[in-house]
């Protein structure tokens, strides 16, 4: 029973989406001992399992397995609502899902930009469309999305992912304008390189945290509702210089 | 290991619509839920509530006036069905006093409706907004509970409409079982759609009120104890920061019906027009801006001057006597719109224990000590007298209550949940019992100690035979009986 509520001990709700690894499954630990009941949701079950039961070890909160697959999107508003449900509310959603396929430097592939624009984006407009709405009438809330810094700019590399995850910074700006005014607060992550197998797909790597590291400064930003937050913080201001470096260099450089 | 439920995994078909969510919130404001609330006018409407919820695997709070203090009418994520808006008279006999009306009329429409045929609720509560529903699920009582006994032993019958759709109807003779257990069974067993209730009859408009000043806690009960046999309402108002001697200081109002040809223009009296209090106070202070003036006094150090200003006014008005309208002696705190808000945003819990009368004056002794020894004195406790009656789930008891308004910020529900558990210890003691109307603080193994096994599973069997599929939930009735 998750759903039992007593009026001075209020307890905070929270969906994370794309629980199974890396930084999801980071956050769901660190939100489960910070007291949080959290419904922990991904595809691959058995580490989603995995991730519930080690977060849920002595810990003051609880997690929740539900598998899903962000892109069967009409299941979507009735399992929000379900999910809503039998953990009695909700203060918090993070949109951590993600997907990054390695694309080759002159590779134009639309089956694997189709899969990334399903997932980073299309998934995260799916949820969060339904966390906006309840938020709204509720007056309060936090939606949190995490985005990359590869949405700053459109590279060489990997220009759907880029493109899927610029898309998800302006998506993500819009319903912060919208909703600041109703007292929701949205929060853009945009981390930089963050030691989980998506690196893998990664050439050339540095500044490296953990997902551990990545997920306590993400709490930190649901503490102090910031808006838009580089994580680690350094990168701050190679997001400032990527902005600024005009486009007829930024077209000369090989990154 | 967690297992994955196959259920939790796929969405569930019926999708409420997301504009019927609502944040809900107790009527003390120190706590809220998000319900899908629906305000149907009609038992049709009622009946396809109940059916929604059965697709939709939700569960049904029920909602009168919203004036309960803590969760008895909220539903978190669930369904909440509001009756405020069934607010139709069914029937009015004013030769035998004999009302029938729909679950929404408040106390307000009732007296309203009634006074001038020379009648009165029988039994209302502090403020008129409370709905005869309402009241009935809670088995309320006035300021003469040791006289009238809770409004319950007023009503004659009513139709309970169960989860199913089906309709019964209940009386003394007809379902007795269901009836003594749905007045008080806190919307848990049906719905109430139309109640049937016997009026008092008065023969003015006024009451005649007498005021006190006890000193202490001895002489509140010294007063009550001389004056239950000859007055028809008593009310106390403990002084909850005066400490030592003074301990349970306080004010006390009693008053008593007039009996026919003492009043000489009853039919002015009786009118509606005459019963209206003025917009201002003192002549000077807006009713609607008041709480805006109470809202720097709502902390220890306001509240003891205050306190101590209304000890000593009252002190010095002891004695008195004058002819009040029941509207003025019953429902001031109505004529102070928003008084609630002068607590501040953190909102209001009630605490109200019941004590035999034989443990009461030892026992509230402690609970005042109590509070103080933990910093959260009560900024507002209300003393009143009471008897026992035969519903399953009563309050009542030959005994007394005090009702404590305790102020809420987010720092202090940890104190406040340490001193609950505290004063809950006392009262078990004491052989005492709980209210649900202005809970927000029991726990399971509390509410068991005070009801008794035998009579938690005697309601339970009653709801599985009403709701067998526990359509019917709160957040109060999760937190304590699940
Ligand atoms: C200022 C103030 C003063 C008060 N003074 C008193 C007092 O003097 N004496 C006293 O006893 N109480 C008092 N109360 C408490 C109040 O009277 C009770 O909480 C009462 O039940 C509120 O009625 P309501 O219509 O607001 O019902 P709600 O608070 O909305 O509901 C009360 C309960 O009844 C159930 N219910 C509502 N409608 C129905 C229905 N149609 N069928 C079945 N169940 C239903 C609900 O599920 C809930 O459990 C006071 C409250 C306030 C705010
Ligand atoms: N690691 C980095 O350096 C880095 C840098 C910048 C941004 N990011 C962003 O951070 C987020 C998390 O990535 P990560 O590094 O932690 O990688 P990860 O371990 O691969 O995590 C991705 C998560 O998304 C879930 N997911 C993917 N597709 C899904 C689908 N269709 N339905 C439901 N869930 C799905 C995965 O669960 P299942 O596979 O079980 O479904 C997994 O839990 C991503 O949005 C990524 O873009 C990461």
């Amino acid at each position: 029973m998750f759903n039992r509520k007593r009026p001075l001990e209020p307890q905070p709700r929270a969906i994370v989406i794309g629980a199974s690894s890396g930084i999801g499954a980071a956050l769901t630990r660190k939100l489960v001992t910070e007291g949080y009941i959290v419904a922990a949701l991904a595809r691959r079950a058995r580490q989603l399992q995995d991730v519930c039961a080690a977060a849920n070890k002595n810990a003051a909160g609880r997690a929740i397995p539900y598998v899903h697959d962000v892109t069967a999107y009409e299941t979507i508003p009735a399992l929000f609502q379900q999910i809503t449900q039998e953990i009695g509310g909700l203060d918090v959603i993070a949109y951590v899902a993600g997907v990054q396929l390695p694309v080759g430097l002159h590779e134009y592939n639309f089956a694997k930009d189709e899969a990334m624009v399903k997932v980073n984006m299309l998934g995260a407009i799916a949820w969060l469309n339904e966390a906006a709405q309840r938020f709204e009438r509720a007056g309060t809330g936090h939606i949190i999305g995490v985005s990359s810094i590869a949405g700053d700019r459109g590279r060489i590399g990997s220009p759907v992912y880029n493109a899927s995850k610029a898309g998800l910074n302006t998506y993500l700006e819009a319903l912060r304008n919208r909703l600041t005014r109703q007292g929701v607060t949205v929060t853009t992550i945009k981390p930089g390189f963050v030691d989980t197998v998506m690196l893998e797909n990664a050439p050339k790597t540095f500044w490296v945290i953990s997902p551990d590291e990545a997920a306590a400064q993400i709490y930190r930003a649901l503490r102090w509702r910031l808006q838009t937050v580089y994580v680690p913080l350094r990168w701050t201001l190679v997001g400032l210089a990527l902005h600024h470096i005009p486009s007829f260099l930024f077209r000369r450089l090989s990154f | 290991m967690i297992q994955i439920d196959e259920r939790r995994t796929r969405g569930k078909t019926a999708v409420l619509p997301p504009d019927k969510l609502e944040r809900v919130w107790a009527w003390g404001g120190a706590s809220s839920g998000m319900c899908y609330v629906y305000r149907p006018t009609t038992t049709e409407g009622l009946q396809r509530v109940f059916e929604l919820a059965r697709q939709s695997g939700r569960s049904v709070g029920l909602k009168g006036g919203g004036n309960s203090y803590g969760d008895a009418f909220m539903n978190s994520e669930n369904i909440v069905l509001d009756l405020a808006r069934m607010t139709r008279i069914l029937d009015w006999n004013p030769e035998t006093g004999v009302i029938q009306v729909e679950p929404g009329v408040t106390i307000e429409k009732l007296w309203q409706y009634i006074l001038g045929d020379g009648w009165w609720p029988p039994v209302v509560t502090g403020t008129m907004k409370t709905t005869i529903g309402g009241c009935a699920g809670m088995n309320v009582h006035g300021k003469n509970g040791w006289q009238a006994g809770p409004i319950g032993e007023h009503i004659l019958a009513f139709d309970l409409m169960l989860p199913s759709g089906e309709i019964v109807t209940c009386s003394r003779s007809e379902n007795s079982d269901v009836f003594h257990a749905a007045i008080g069974g806190f919307g848990m067993l049906g719905c109430f759609i139309s109640l049937t209730l016997q009026m008092k009859r008065v023969y003015s408009g006024y009451l005649a009120v007498e005021t006190a000043a006890p000193a202490n806690l001895r002489e509140m009960f010294e007063l009550f104890h001389a004056h239950v046999d000859h007055t028809n309402y008593i009310v106390g108002w403990i002084d909850a920061i005066a400490k030592g001697d003074a301990l349970g200081r306080g004010d006390a109002h009693l008053a008593y019906y007039l009996p026919p040809g003492a009043d000489p223009n009853p039919q002015l009296s009786l009118s509606l027009e005459h019963q209206q209090i003025p917009d201002t106070i003192f002549g000077l202070i807006p009713k609607s801006a008041m709480w805006m003036f109470m809202r720097p006094f709502m902390n220890n150090v306001g509240t003891s001057l205050i306190n101590t200003a209304k000890y000593v006014a009252g002190r010095v008005g002891s004695g008195k006597r004058y002819w009040q309208t029941h509207a003025a002696f019953h429902f001031l705190l109505d004529y102070i719109p928003n008084w609630k808000r002068s607590y501040g945003p953190g909102g209001l819990i009630q605490y109200q224990p019941f004590i035999p009368k034989e443990n009461a004056q030892e026992a509230f002794g402690d609970i005042l000590r109590t509070c103080q020894k933990h910093g959260l004195p009560n900024y507002l406790s209300v003393f009143k007298r009471h008897r026992p009656d035969d519903f399953l789930l009563t309050h009542g008891l030959d005994g007394f209550s005090l009702a404590m308004d305790f102020l809420i910020t987010d720092g202090r529900k940890p104190e406040m949940v340490r001193l609950a558990r505290e004063l809950d210890a006392i009262v078990l003691a004491a052989n005492g019992r709980f209210y649900f109307a202005k809970d927000s603080t029991l726990r399971p193994e509390v509410v068991q100690a005070y009801l008794g096994t035998e009579t938690i599973q005697r309601f339970m069997a009653l709801k599985q035979r009403c709701d067998p599929k526990e359509v019917l939930q709160t957040d109060l009735w999760r937190r304590l009986f699940r």
